[in-house]
């Protein structure tokens, strides 16, 4: 009987090369990846022949010329500076646009999310209204609308409204009094660091306390008392660490004080109403997503309904809420590029400059997405480091 | 013992029913909600009447330019602020709506929204329902851009190049055309990140991070800019269809991380049960696996439309004449200089009926496929 | 199995993006213009989109303007019909992208000539259509009358213009510091300033007083008599077709001319047997020169009838009767004291 061709089952050292899964996924990823790079290569070939062909040369050398262009606001800047630091003023302004819209987009959104679920049927619609009109319209409009229909409307420098605290509103800015630091300041800084340090340890001091031995442990008093007691002894000891600027009629505009231009009012308020509705909207979800029960439980315990909120509530849906108010933020930060078209000079919009003086288009555009590929990462890396915090107390 | 007698039936308190009742539970139930209600209700006293006047009572409701500026002049006259000018709106309707399509070949966007329309109302009545339908909404999408489109030297359908669509048509379009075409791209991305093969998974997370980590703009700028030079020498592709290719490649990336959430929610023994059928991995997806998680995502991706519909409007950026930017260009015209508020409140008005009613119907949607309900 | 047909696959792919890779290679044989317009059959031609008197669109979706008339009278010219031609609106940062790439075969759109842009982004120049200058428009109230008077004012100033460069260039020189506010769009610009939202708003002097005639109150602003720098306006196309140079040239210098005689789109047809000469070599006499370009030997004539010659197109658009009544002043004919002067047709 001649032996039985190998048939049967087999172990895998029997199967033909060509037929083993190990070398097809090898082979798959390999072929794969050559595909990925052919396409890359024809395409870098094509920029290359097609730039060669227009006689343009490629690198980033050009960031060291003189950008020629006058930028509206932002770190000190002038013209007769390379182009390289022309990018940084509108990356910083970027920043500074962006980190000033999410603080405020959370507290309005956070408290119309609130305001959404409120018994009062008056708020609740009131927010409700808000949350579908705001959402439901482009950003651009929104910014554009802000911007020309609002801002610019405001009376002349000459004929400010004032607004009680030497704040005065025009269309040239928002002039706002500015506290500037005295001779006194540096003496006075120790004491205040000092206030800040210590707040929160203290508060975690008084926390421990009350939950270890039951009585109140009134940690708000002993924090309060030191972030603003130390200061206040500073004061006394050191002297006046500031003076108030108030900002005053120059030439064409306000000198003096601190002046937020109504190309940047208009940005920030765009950027934060808009996104204040999508947070509103993420706040309510982790708000209802905190089960019925324990807001009937806390309620059983005597919490009356603030109490509720801020002890019982808040503090479970945080974790709901962190993810999506992650991403809510990135958004904003790349919303900012919008700020284009109300004149703002963000990093789009001096990148955009910078390629229309020099031609640069491959080089730009590779500075552009760096920058905001740089900034997503680092502050969803932050943000998430906080999100593990906030999920490791959880039970 | 005494006779029954009828207890009286006592009516509740007259403060917790009614009118009243309704008020003392929903306005003024705690002495802050009294501080509230009475805040906003200051605080709409403020702010309506005027801009209702400016809106309505003191505007003009003319379709030529003439009467706004008579009661400009008017209003100038006495002193007092003019009120809106609506004329804006009619006089430049058909700009708004198809911008610079041909006049005599206005029809065909017609035809095109009758089609659609038709196909929807089909849709609305269970009995149509069925592959036939569906087949005829998946062809309709190509037959609609070969009709605005048409054909060189037609007769019947003249050619109207892409530089010729604007306005409405125009945003609408570009949307269609972005989610349609990326949902190839996007369910491929969504299965490229879960792939078991590393070089694969890496590659698409890295595109798909990539896409999502820059502002859409950047990509419309590349498009505008780079794209030209990525293509070999001569080749001309227009502006809109880039603007479009920069539209799908954007919108895979978010479709890719919509279907994985799809994926994901798909539970293991679905996989297993599949194997034990003896289906092979092809076999699995396309016949257990993406039936199931696309139906679980028509939800986002609706969505998602929701928000590339509101998207286009930076395509005004690269200079297409979209709604919005056509609204710009309004706005050069001399007759009617100044306008702006009237024509960004109606640009943002048209936005808002056509998104809030898609979210209304996604909300339907959602409930009726109990997707989200566990 | 499957694996099979994804290898299978994937090495087609492979394949054919070699074989593109490969055929990719020599595409940058030298194009030319003309040919591919004729072929294509009409001509596109980039403008501007929003500057009243030069580019805009009707509420029609037309497009009227003192450059989009160039753009008629060159399709006149090829194709002996003006309208075979689709418009390209550009804004400033793009427009010499389109040429670039052949998504429009000419650049009518107030641009520049400047040696930069003729050297190194791959554009040539045609003759000027317009001799413009940078001014800068203040209000009355603001009781500004010299750009030395302007410390610390805020300007409002397109982006991706030499406009941007000038101002910066002129405030340095004089030691005067500013605050500049940059916009995307022309109307965004104008729309800051008259709310007033800068002291100063500076582009070319044409298009302040273009803008300024269509501003709520003209009478407010005014435009200092400094000029700032030259702006020469005209035609470009991309870099290195001589031909295509040749004839948007030479459409330009004909339509001058036909100013000079007197041959306007009404009387062009009692010109045809004319006595002068040059007159009868313009409108058809001369069959040598179109046919070297490429063109019909009843090219002017087209484009004379259909469009008007160069003092028509001013007039129609930027002439008394219009909104600007801009004075012809240096854009008028050599002859009567102008710089607008074209080489004979002979």
């Amino acid at each position: 009987m001649p032996p039985e061709p190998s048939r049967s089952p087999a172990g895998p050292a029997r199967v033909a090369w060509w037929r083993n899964e190990r070398v097809h996924r090898v082979l798959a990823q390999v072929v794969f990846l050559l595909a990925v790079i052919a396409v890359a290569g024809l395409l870098y070939a094509n920029v290359r022949s097609q730039l060669r062909a227009r006689g343009l040369t490629t690198g980033y050398g050009f960031l060291y010329g003189q950008a020629g262009f006058p930028i509206g606001e932002g770190i000190e800047y002038h013209e007769g500076d390379p182009y390289w630091y022309a990018f940084l003023v509108g990356v910083v302004n970027t920043i500074r646009v962006s980190f000033f819209g999410i603080v405020l987009a959370t507290i309005l959104g956070t408290f119309t999310g609130i305001a959404r679920l409120s018994s009062n049927w008056l708020l609740s619609k009131l927010a409700g209204a808000y949350i579908e009109i705001i959402r439901n319209i482009p950003l651009l409009i929104q910014l554009v609308f802000w911007y020309f229909a609002v801002i610019l409307q405001l009376p002349g420098v000459k004929e400010s409204v004032v607004l009680p605290g030497s704040i005065f509103l025009s269309n040239r800015g928002t002039a706002l009094p500015l506290l500037a630091p005295t001779a006194a300041f540096s003496a006075w800084l120790p004491f205040a660091a000092a206030g800040l340090v210590l707040a929160p340890l203290l508060w975690r001091w008084r926390m421990r306390r009350q939950e270890l031995t039951g009585r109140p442990g009134r940690g708000l008093v002993w924090a309060g008392g030191a972030l603003l007691g130390l200061p206040a002894l500073g004061w006394l000891v050191a002297g006046q660490p500031f003076l108030v600027e108030l900002p005053e009629m120059g030439g064409f505009n306000y000198e003096g004080g601190l002046i937020l231009t109504p190309e940047f009012t208009a940005v920030l308020i765009g950027l934060t109403v808009y996104t204040a509705a999508f947070i509103a909207e993420v706040v309510r979800a982790g708000i209802q997503a905190v089960h019925v029960g324990q807001k009937e439980a806390a309620r059983a315990l005597g919490f009356h309904p603030g109490q509720t909120l801020r002890l019982v509530i808040l503090p479970q849906s945080v974790r709901v809420i962190i993810p999506p108010l992650i991403s809510q933020y990135l958004n904003l930060a790349k919303n900012s590029s919008l700020a284009v078209a109300a004149g703002f000079p963000d990093l789009f919009s001096v990148a955009q400059t910078i390629f229309n003086q020099t031609g640069r288009s491959v080089e730009v555009i590779g500075l552009v997405m760096g920058s905001y590929l740089a900034m997503s990462l680092f502050t969803s890396l932050v943000l998430n480091l906080y999100n593990r915090r906030v999920r490791l107390v959880e039970r | 013992m005494p006779p029954a007698v009828p207890a009286e039936i006592l009516l509740p308190p007259r403060t917790q029913i009614g009118p009243i009742g309704w008020l003392r539970a929903n306005l003024f139930s705690t002495w802050y909600n009294v501080l509230i209600t009475l805040l906003i209700l200051w605080l709409l006293a403020t702010v309506i009447p005027p801009m209702a006047r400016w809106m309505i009572f003191d505007a003009t409701w003319a379709t030529t330019h003439e009467p706004c500026a008579r009661a400009r002049e008017a209003a100038q006259a006495i002193g007092v602020r003019p009120g809106a000018c609506w004329a804006v709106i009619p006089a430049n309707f058909r700009l708004f709506m198809v911008g610079t399509y041909p006049v005599g070949q206005a029809h065909r966007i017609g035809a095109a929204l009758a089609l659609v329309v038709l196909l929807g109302t089909l849709t609305a009545f269970r009995r149509f329902r069925g592959r036939a339908l569906v087949a005829a909404w998946v062809l309709s999408f190509p037959a609609i851009l070969v009709l605005l489109h048409g054909f060189q030297g037609s007769a019947i359908l003249p050619l109207v190049e892409t530089t010729k669509w604007s306005g409405l048509t125009l945003t609408f379009l570009l949307a269609i055309v972005a989610i349609v075409a990326s949902f190839p791209l996007g369910v491929l991305l969504a299965l490229g990140r879960r792939s078991s093969l590393p070089v694969v998974r890496l590659l698409s997370t890295v595109y798909i991070e990539t896409v999502r980590g820059v502002p859409l703009i950047t990509i419309l700028f590349m498009s505008s800019v780079m794209f030209p030079l990525l293509m070999p020498g001569g080749l001309r592709v227009d502006k809109v269809v880039r603007a479009m290719l920069a539209l799908i490649l954007f919108s895979a990336a978010y479709l890719a991380e919509n279907v994985r959430g799809g994926l994901q929610a798909i539970p293991q023994g679905q996989y297993d049960a599949a194997r034990a059928l003896g289906l092979g991995n092809a076999l699995t997806m396309g016949l257990i696996i993406l039936p199931q998680a696309l139906r679980a995502v028509i939800p986002p991706i609706v969505g998602q439309f929701i928000g590339l519909f509101k998207d286009t409007s930076l395509v005004a950026v690269i200079g297409l004449l979209d709604l919005f930017a056509i609204g710009q260009s309004i706005l050069s015209n001399p007759n009617w200089l100044g306008l702006r508020t009237e024509v960004y409140i109606f640009v943002a008005l048209v936005y808002w009926v056509f998104s809030y009613s898609m979210s209304m119907a996604s909300r339907r949607l959602e409930r009726r496929l109990g997707v989200g309900v566990r | 199995m499957r694996q099979r047909r994804l290898l299978r696959g994937l090495a087609t792919a492979l394949l054919a993006v070699v074989g593109l890779l490969a055929w990719s290679g020599p595409g940058e044989a030298q194009v030319n213009i003309l040919d591919k317009v004729k072929k294509r059959g009409k001509l596109i031609c980039a403008v501007n989109a929003k500057l009243p008197g030069f580019g805009y669109l009707t509420p029609q979706g037309r497009y009227e303007g003192f450059d989009v008339d160039f753009c008629r009278a060159l399709a006149a010219a090829i194709f002996s019909d003006s309208g075979r031609l689709e418009f390209v609106p550009t804004t400033a940062k793009e427009r010499f992208t389109v040429l670039q790439t052949g998504e429009a075969d000419v650049l009518f759109r107030n641009t520049t000539w400047t040696i930069s842009r003729d050297t190194s982004v791959g554009l040539d120049f045609g003759p000027t259509t317009f001799y413009d200058g940078q001014g800068m428009m203040v209000t009355k109230k603001s009781g500004i009358k010299k750009l030395e008077d302007m410390k610390n004012a805020s300007i409002c100033v397109q982006t991706g213009t030499t406009t941007e460069l000038n101002l910066a260039d002129q405030f340095r020189k004089r030691g005067v510091p500013y605050k500049a506010v940059v916009f995307e769009d022309a109307d965004a610009t104008a729309g800051a300033y008259e709310q007033g939202r800068c002291d100063g708003f500076t582009t070319d002097i044409s298009g302040l007083i273009s803008r300024k005639s269509i501003m709520k109150d003209p009478g407010a602003h005014v435009i200092l008599p400094q000029v700032m720098s030259k702006e020469p306006l005209g035609p470009a196309w991309a870099h290195g077709d001589n031909n295509w140079g040749d004839v948007v040239k030479w459409l330009v210098y004909g339509l001058v001319i036909a100013e000079e005689f007197g041959i306007t789109s009404k009387n062009v047809d009692e010109h045809v047997n004319s006595k002068e000469p040059e007159i009868a070599r313009m409108l058809g006499g001369d069959k040598e020169a179109p046919k070297a370009m490429g063109l019909d030997p009843k090219w002017l004539y087209n484009a004379i009838k259909q469009v008007g010659n160069y003092g028509e197109i001013f007039a129609r658009h930027l002439g008394p009767g219009t909104p600007f009544s801009l004075e012809r002043g240096v854009n008028d004919l050599w002859t009567k004291g102008g710089l607008i002067y074209a080489p004979p047709i002979r």
